[in-house]
């Protein structure tokens, strides 16, 4: 399974990656593509949007399902990968490179909450 | 009890994606549902449809037993091996299940219904049988392939290339015994192709044969979209027993031509047929971005109506939809569907999107 050491996680699936900015970017997992399938839809949330812990916040929809993206944190959206938006099966080709949108958090100490990659690992096994 | 096909190996060596459907572990896609798709429409892919069930049926009255069961009229078939679709309806016009019947002889037929509702129709079936002179034989010894594309006959014949001779001059719709094999040229895909009927122990190899000849393994999710671009209906979605077939887009295949033929479920429609409400089904186009999926509300100008499949079409790169829609509704008129929290712009068009890998739309 292919879970980079340096990222977080959520139970939902979901990546969350620091960047140096003080800002996150989030994604899903190479497992949770996988599971979904060819993926051919993602709405995304506008820059701006205030969001809480666990809030539905986007949705990506494979040939199969749509599925739920949650917010990992607290906070406000300020960007959305528009490429990806343009190119869904980017998702598919590389669920790390092709984020779906960046956060500012309310309160960045959040992230440790975050699960590391050994205990996604135990997650996705289920 | 969840059961495996003959082919179940053959599907984990292929690294096919196992599901439970209808309590039946298949394969959903060997890596890519879309590539699968896309294989089927312009070359050549196969798919193992041994969950469904081959009967059997024998027996001086045979005849007379499907011309009262099945609402279509199996006295049209007179060619040997003919096949022809129908729905099993109980007495209210409720769909029990659709099948195909094939022709063999006045006295023997064989006819293949869908994995979920086998042990059901075969109950109603034998009910049904118990006043006719015929026998019903399931036939769980076979495993059944349907190998569908342009290229599907010409590469089955390269795997197969004895069995030519007898499937070369099949038309649509038709069967021809060779062996202990069943071929017949039917499909659930909207492409030319066959589907055999071999015996159990044999899967596996015609599999690898086939697989050798250039044709690409598909799984369920592939089957699913080919049957929805092709305007073809999915039993237990489009409709069941709680809806008929005239409100399913299926009245092409309920037969009254015959007045003196007495078949389950007649009067119930002819009843249905007298009312002006009736609700018509048809497909949709989505305009704006998004996919459509089953259950959703569609808005018309009429009324209300319901999404009954729904999905992205690899074919057309948009999102397609069947849908029970209030009577009036006609293709080229505009409607919405409430897709989470919008309404979404979609085109109402006669429900079949592609067909031999071309455009209808």
């Amino acid at each position: 399974m292919n879970i980079p050491a340096d990222l977080k996680y959520t139970q939902s699936h979901e990546w969350v990656k620091q960047e140096a900015d003080g800002t996150v970017t989030i994604g899903i997992t190479d497992h949770a593509q996988e599971a979904l399938g060819d993926i051919v839809f993602l709405e995304l949330p506008e820059p701006g949007l205030m969001v809480k812990v666990g809030e539905e916040c986007a949705v990506v929809e494979s040939v199969k399902a749509a599925s739920d993206i949650y917010a990992p944190l607290a906070g406000e959206v300020v960007a959305r990968n528009e490429e990806a938006i343009g190119a869904p099966e980017s998702v598919n080709q590389n669920a790390y490179a092709a984020w779906l949108f960046r956060m500012k958090p309310a309160n960045p100490a959040d992230l440790s909450l975050l699960l590391d990659a050994a205990a996604y690992e135990k997650v996705a096994a289920e | 009890m969840i059961q495996r096909t003959p082919l179940y190996d053959s599907h984990l060596a292929a690294h096919g994606r196992i599901v439970n459907f209808a309590d039946w572990e298949m394969p959903i896609n060997y890596g890519s549902q879309i590539e699968e798709h896309h294989a089927v429409r312009q070359d050549a892919g196969m798919f193992d449809v041994s969950h469904m069930l081959s009967l059997d049926l024998s027996g001086g009255e045979s005849q007379a037993f499907l011309r009262h069961l099945l609402a279509n009229d199996v006295a049209k078939l007179t060619v040997p091996g003919k096949a022809l679709y129908s729905c099993l309806l109980q007495e209210d016009g409720g769909v029990i299940d659709d099948l195909i019947v094939y022709f063999f002889t006045p006295t023997h037929y064989r006819i293949v219904v869908n994995a979920g509702t086998a042990e059901k129709d075969l109950g109603w079936m034998q009910l049904q049988a118990a006043d006719y002179a015929v026998s019903l034989k399931p036939r769980r010894d076979l495993a059944m392939i349907a190998v569908q594309g342009p290229q599907a006959r010409e590469r089955f014949w390269t795997a197969f290339p004895a069995s030519r001779a007898a499937s070369a001059a099949l038309v649509p719709f038709q069967a021809a015994e060779w062996n202990d094999w069943l071929i017949a040229r039917t499909g659930y895909t909207g492409e030319d192709g066959f589907e055999i009927a071999v015996p159990a122990t044999a899967a596996a190899s015609v599999w690898e044969k086939l697989v050798a000849a250039g044709i690409r393994p598909c799984g369920l999710g592939a089957r699913d979209t080919l049957r929805l671009e092709a305007g073809m209906n999915l039993y237990g979605q489009d409709m069941d027993e709680t809806q008929n077939p005239l409100e399913s887009g299926l009245t092409w295949t309920v037969d009254f031509k015959d007045a003196s033929r007495d078949f389950i479920g007649k009067r119930a429609l002819a009843e249905l047929r007298e009312r002006s409400a009736l609700r018509v089904f048809l497909g949709l186009v989505l305009l704006d971005k998004g996919v459509l999926r089953a259950h959703q509300k569609v808005v018309t100008a009429q009324g209300a109506g319901e999404i009954t499949s729904g999905s992205f079409s690899p074919t057309l790169n948009q999102s397609i939809a069947l849908a029970r829609l209030p009577g009036g509704v006609a293709p080229g008129d505009l409607v919405e569907v409430a897709v989470r929290d919008k309404l979404l712009r979609a085109k109402v068009v006669k429900p079949s999107f592609v067909r031999h890998g071309k455009s209808l739309i």
